[in-house]
Parts: C-alpha cells; sequence; structure tokens
C-alpha cells in the first residue's frame, strides 16, 4: 500500500513536471548546449554545412580586437552602474521608509523608470544628449557657458552617457527589494541603539546595512546578470558607435550572428559570455556567503 | 539629539528626496511636455504654449500602432496564460511530490536564472527557422513560456500551504489535481498577482528577441514598431517621436499609476521569496 502510494507520487510529479520541462529543455538547457557543441564548427554557409574546425573560433575569438574592446565595455559598463545603481537604491529606500512629507509622489518618481520599457527610455534620453538642442548642452550652456557637445558621438563620453540611461533604469527597480527588506527589519532594534545613543550614521552601518545583506546579494546577482543583457538602449541611442566606443558583449552577438550572420563565430561569443556570468555568479555567491548574516 | 538638529536633519532629507525625486521624473515630465505642445515649443518652456493632441494624431497614422498594440497584447496575453499552466503545474510536482531526480530538476529550473533565453539568442533563432516559426508571435513567446522564476516563485509559496489543507481536500475525494485547482490556486492568488505583473510588463518591453525573429507588420510587438518608427530619422518631429513613445509605454504606465501600491508590492513579493 505505502510502495504503492509512492509510485504514485513518482508518476504524478514526473507527469506534472514534463510539460515545463519539455519547453525548459527545448529552448535553454539544449540551446546552451548546442551553442557549446557549434562553437567548435564553421558557419554553414549556402550548400557548405558546418565542418569541424576545433579551436579555430576561439582562436580568432582572442585575437579579434573588437571582443577585447566591448569585453572591457561591458566591464566597465558593470563597474559604472552596478555600485551606483545599489547606493542610489539603498538611499531612495532609506527616504521612503521614513515618514517623508509627500511620499507617494517620491515613491513613485523613483519607481515609473522601472515600468517604462527600455526602448522608449532610450528615445526620451537621446533628445536629452542631443547636441547643440538637447537639454544638458541648454542646461550646461546656460548655467557655465559651455559649448555644444555630442555626448553619443564622441567614444569618450558614449559609454558613460548610456550607464547613466541604465542607473536611472535601475535603481529604482533595486529600491523595491530594500524597501520591502527594510520593512522586515524590527523597529525595536533601533530604538534599542537610540536608547544606547547611538547616532543615525551609527545605526545604518551597524544594524541596518549588515541585515541588508542578503537583499544586496540578491540585488548584486540581478544586477550582474542586467549588466550583460540590457542592450536594448544601445539600439536607439549609439548602435554601438562610435567605433564600438558602446558596444556591450551582447550588442555584439547580435552583430555579428544576425547583421553579419557568422552564426558559429556569434555562438564562440556567447560561450564566453554564459562562462563569464557563471563565474561572477559563483564568485559573488562565495565573496557574499561569509559576510551575509542570516537572521 | 537635540529636537532642532532632529528637525534640522529630517528637513534636510526631505529636500534631497524631493530633489532626487524631481531629477527622476524629469525625463518622463519633459517627454510628456513635448508630446503635448507643438513642435515649436520642443524647448521653449512657457506655461501659455499651447495644447495639443496632434502629435499623438500623427504618430498614430505614421506607423501601424493599432496593430503592434495588438500583437503586443497577444503576446503577453499568451505568455501568461502559457506560464501560469505550466509553471503552477511544475511548482506543484516540486513543492508537494517526493520522486526521483527531484532535487537535479529543480536545480536545472534555477540554471534558467542564469543562463536566460535573452542570451541565448543565436541558437533559438536556428530552433524558430527549424520549427518555421519565423515571424510569428509564438516563436517570440515560446523561449519564455516555461520560466525557472515562476516555477521558483509558486513552488515558494505552495511549501507555505499547511499540509492539513490538502489532506483534507483528499479524504473529502479531490484528486491530486482537484486539491492543485481547490486549495492551492486560491491560496497562491496574491503571487499569481505579483508574477503576472512581473511577467507583463517585462514582456510588455522586452525587445532585442522581438527584434531578432519578427519582422513583418503582423508580428512586431509595439517595442519593435517603435525603434523602427523612430529609426526612419529623417524627416519626424521630436514632438512626434516623443508621442509615440509615451503611446508605447502608456498603457503600462496609466496601470501603474492606477494600482501602484499593487504594483510596488509585487514587484516586493515577487523579490523577497
Amino acid at each position: 500500500m505505502r510502495s504503492l502510494k509512492i509510485k504514485r507520487d513518482w508518476v504524478h510529479g514526473w507527469l506534472l513536471l514534463l510539460p515545463a520541462m519539455v519547453f525548459l529543455f527545448a529552448f535553454t538547457h539544449i540551446p546552451a548546449i548546442m551553442t557549446f557543441i557549434n562553437s567548435f564548427y564553421s558557419t554553414p554557409r549556402g550548400r557548405r554545412s558546418a565542418k569541424f574546425i576545433g579551436l579555430d573560433n576561439y582562436e580568432r575569438m582572442m585575437s579579434d580586437p573588437v571582443f577585447w574592446k566591448v569585453l572591457w565595455n561591458n566591464l566597465w559598463f558593470a563597474i559604472g552602474t552596478i555600485p551606483v545603481s545599489i547606493a542610489l537604491a539603498i538611499v531612495m529606500a532609506l527616504w521612503v521608509n521614513e515618514r517623508l512629507a509627500g511620499r507617494g509622489f517620491v515613491r513613485m518618481a523613483y519607481f515609473t523608470p522601472t515600468v517604462l520599457p527600455l526602448i522608449a527610455v532610450a528615445n526620451i534620453w537621446l533628445f536629452f544628449y542631443t547636441p547643440g538642442f538637447g537639454l544638458f548642452d541648454q542646461i550646461t550652456g546656460s548655467l557655465f557657458g559651455w559649448s555644444a557637445s555630442n555626448y553619443l558621438g564622441d567614444p569618450a563620453t558614449a559609454l558613460n552617457a548610456i550607464i547613466i540611461v541604465t542607473v536611472w533604469k535601475e535603481a529604482g527597480f533595486f529600491m523595491i527589494f530594500y524597501l520591502a527588506a527594510l520593512q522586515a527589519i524590527p523597529v525595536s532594534l533601533k530604538e534599542a541603539a537610540q536608547i544606547e545613543g547611538a547616532g543615525r550614521w551609527t545605526i545604518f552601518w551597524r544594524i541596518t546595512f549588515p541585515l541588508l545583506m542578503p537583499t544586496t546579494l540578491f540585488v548584486c546577482i540581478n544586477a550582474v546578470i542586467n549588466s550583460f543583457r540590457l542592450v536594448d538602449h544601445i539600439f536607439i541611442l549609439t548602435d554601438g558607435g562610435p567605433d564600438n566606443a558602446s558596444a556591450l558583449l551582447l550588442f555584439y552577438i547580435f552583430e555579428v550572428a544576425f547583421r553579419f550572420w557568422e552564426t558559429a563565430y556569434g555562438a564562440t561569443l556567447t560561450v564566453a559570455l554564459l562562462a563569464l556570468l557563471s563565474l561572477l555568479a559563483i564568485g559573488q555567491f562565495f565573496l557574499f556567503d561569509r559576510k551575509v548574516h542570516y537572521k | 539629539m537635540t529636537r532642532a538638529s532632529d528637525l534640522f536633519d529630517r528637513g534636510l532629507n526631505t529636500a534631497a528626496a524631493w530633489v532626487l525625486a524631481l531629477l527622476w521624473i524629469l525625463p518622463l515630465a519633459y517627454a510628456i511636455w513635448t508630446a503635448i505642445h507643438p513642435a515649436a515649443y520642443e524647448a521653449r518652456f512657457v506655461l501659455t504654449a499651447p495644447l495639443t493632441l496632434e502629435n499623438f494624431a500623427k504618430a498614430w497614422e505614421a506607423a501601424p500602432f493599432a496593430r503592434y498594440f495588438l500583437n503586443t497584447f497577444i503576446l503577453v496575453t499568451f505568455i501568461l496564460a502559457c506560464q501560469f499552466f505550466l509553471c503552477t503545474l511544475a511548482a506543484y510536482a516540486f513543492a508537494r511530490f517526493e520522486f526521483p531526480g527531484r532535487g537535479f530538476l529543480f536545480a536545472l529550473v534555477l540554471l534558467q536564472l542564469l543562463v536566460m533565453p535573452d542570451i541565448l539568442i543565436v541558437e533559438n533563432y536556428k530552433t524558430m527557422r527549424l520549427l518555421d516559426l519565423v515571424d510569428t508571435i509564438p516563436a517570440i513567446a515560446l523561449p519564455y513560456v516555461a520560466s525557472g522564476f515562476g516555477i521558483f516563485l509558486l513552488r515558494q509559496t505552495f511549501m507555505t500551504i499547511p499540509r492539513e489543507l490538502d489532506e483534507a481536500a483528499r479524504i473529502e475525494g479531490a484528486s491530486f489535481l482537484g486539491v492543485l485547482w481547490r486549495v492551492y490556486i486560491p491560496l497562491a492568488k496574491p503571487t499569481y498577482l505579483a508574477y503576472g505583473l512581473v511577467s507583463v510588463s517585462h514582456h510588455w518591453n522586452n525587445f532585442l528577441w522581438p527584434l531578432i525573429v519578427t519582422n513583418s507588420v503582423e508580428t512586431r510587438p509595439v517595442t519593435v514598431g517603435l525603434s523602427i518608427f523612430s529609426a526612419i530619422d529623417s524627416g519626424v518631429e521630436w514632438s512626434v517621436i516623443n508621442a509615440a513613445t509615451l503611446m508605447t509605454s502608456g498603457p503600462l504606465l496609466i496601470a501603474f499609476l492606477l494600482f501602484q501600491r499593487q504594483f510596488v508590492q509585487s514587484f516586493m513579493r515577487a523579490g523577497i521569496k
């Protein structure tokens, strides 16, 4: 009787899982494995089918200056977006969590960019950056008398301009998670510290911040993944230019695979991206694991 | 801390919070300004500027936005329906059934949080060509229907439901699917709402994969439509582009403003589990 129930549980469990697993395998796991396999083959062209070429694609990647360029860009993009948006998110959450005049409006203002499509956001910001005519130039022009500058057309500033848009879009999203975490912190802890005479600054660094660590881990992993995933706005703002100055890895994969139709090389670049993501995720997990204080 | 300095501190914080809030809303406010005024007032901010809806009308006529909206609507509905169905069944299996391979399969599900369909564009495009689905709405949707995030979220919720309820329903003669339908799904409603809002806003806004896999008016979602519309940079005025931009984000934005509390709580709920 008991073994019958167990057997039935097995069958039910598998049957329930089957539909989801089919789609999961078909569009996540198998493609991931195929990407890896295809990175050792040449791109099929017309009648010529794909040929095994060993590590040729990887050698090409290693000597591809554009690959290194976009990799550095991506690194810079990650460094530029992650700490700033997380710090802003914490500050925003602290403010919104307090009794603040007009809290509803402030919270809405912070969160609104999250609901807008990145592609639409890019359209709006494009005008801000327009040389001479755009809002930035108008402000810097009238305040400091600066001459018109082409933020998106200058290799030195194009990536930074994109970083600003990304921070603007992401900070409010991360704020939500911190807000949830802040509301879970018992008020008694803060009150106890206040009775002991601790100032706001001390309370934040000694109590609030450590208790927010699990959230920070979660947000951090999300932010890292996003820094490799968010490329929509590049299409509108710079299209990767000038001279790949603002292209990121996923954008380059798109270009290689769908503009130059070199799918095998695209697969190789995807392998690099996946390897990088896994490394970063694992690394973060171990880095944080020692510092995270679970209740 | 003395009372005066506390008051000063609070005032400073409020002021800073407001400055940041105004800065954050500025791009959107600006887009609204240009969209509802004639092109002549794009960069001239006078309160007496005449209001107009002409920019919206121009944008609506210049590109098949009605069709794009319909496509996006079909797309997000289709994705959400499939996600609810697939994720519910899978989450139920992980939460309440003992079977060999459970841990391993769950790890495979979680792997999708890292190895996302968003990144596997090259292979997924090949699959769609193989299935002869390129340039169809299902092609945009299929990679996302089995959502690892959704399965995880629902499993966490199902696990908090007391087993006694489950057993009581079984004693009354409900089958294992009956229990799912009558006990688990009703009790997980807030999670469904939360996940639904996150999913709809995510797929409404998705761009790269739809850009790759669609190439006709009949299938393009609004995001891709908007990018094509604003890429014709020759003659289109800024105010018209901004009107189009607002239009595409409009439904989500209005929904957000109306259900702000639920939205924020949904994202919170989706995040903390």
